[in-house]
């Protein structure tokens, strides 16, 4: 999985299995895709309130708990207004 | 390994990626492993007023096993030599 080469020290946006979308930068990975992100927050997204960013800071992230990694522009993620959104949470994987 | 191969032949295309929580995201694929793996760039998420969440990512790298379909481009595909080449390879099977 050397294509996640490209993603070291970037910011990233990882969405899990459950649909938690966890935004941090890389700072490394293995060959299962683990994940290891520093200065992580979890990113809460509801209808009823705008999106609540939760610190959680170095974590490890299991490789098969992850079901997409994206780069964040970073320009265009400090440019949107997270407490003017409001979407529903991104729905659970379903096998 | 057959489907591996069609994939990278279809590098640089534009494919849409239907996930298993029915998010569909649009882009080109840049590549693809063996675990079926996909690297799209300049994607966009369909119906993207109830999906924001994915609005400052240009490119994102996807599990295989979360996908669900890939939508493919028909005119670079040949179904012709994919019906043959998957025909052969269910030979070699029996014989083995």
């Amino acid at each position: 999985m050397s294509s996640l080469q490209g993603y070291v020290d970037r910011r990233v946006l990882l969405i899990l299995q459950d649909g938690r979308a966890i935004v941090g930068v890389m700072a490394g990975f293995d060959q299962k895709s683990n994940v290891v992100l520093s200065d992580s927050k979890e990113r809460v997204y509801s209808m009823e309130e705008g999106v609540e960013e939760i610190p959680l800071g170095l974590y490890l992230v299991k490789g098969d708990m992850i079901i997409l990694i994206g780069e964040l522009d970073e320009t265009l993620d400090k440019a949107v207004d997270l407490a003017t959104i409001r979407a529903e949470p991104i729905p659970p994987i379903r096998y | 390994m057959l489907i591996f191969s069609v994939f990278k032949t279809l590098t640089d295309q534009q494919v849409t990626v239907e996930l298993k929580n029915d998010l569909s995201i649009t882009g080109v694929l840049k590549s693809v492993d063996q675990f079926l793996n996909i690297r799209l760039d300049n994607i966009t998420v369909l119906d993207e007023a109830r999906h924001p969440h994915m609005m400052a990512v240009k490119n994102c790298f996807i599990r295989g096993s979360v996908v669900r379909y890939v939508q493919l481009p028909a005119e670079h595909v040949d179904t012709q030599l994919l019906e043959d080449a998957t025909r052969r390879e269910a030979q070699n099977q029996i014989k083995r």
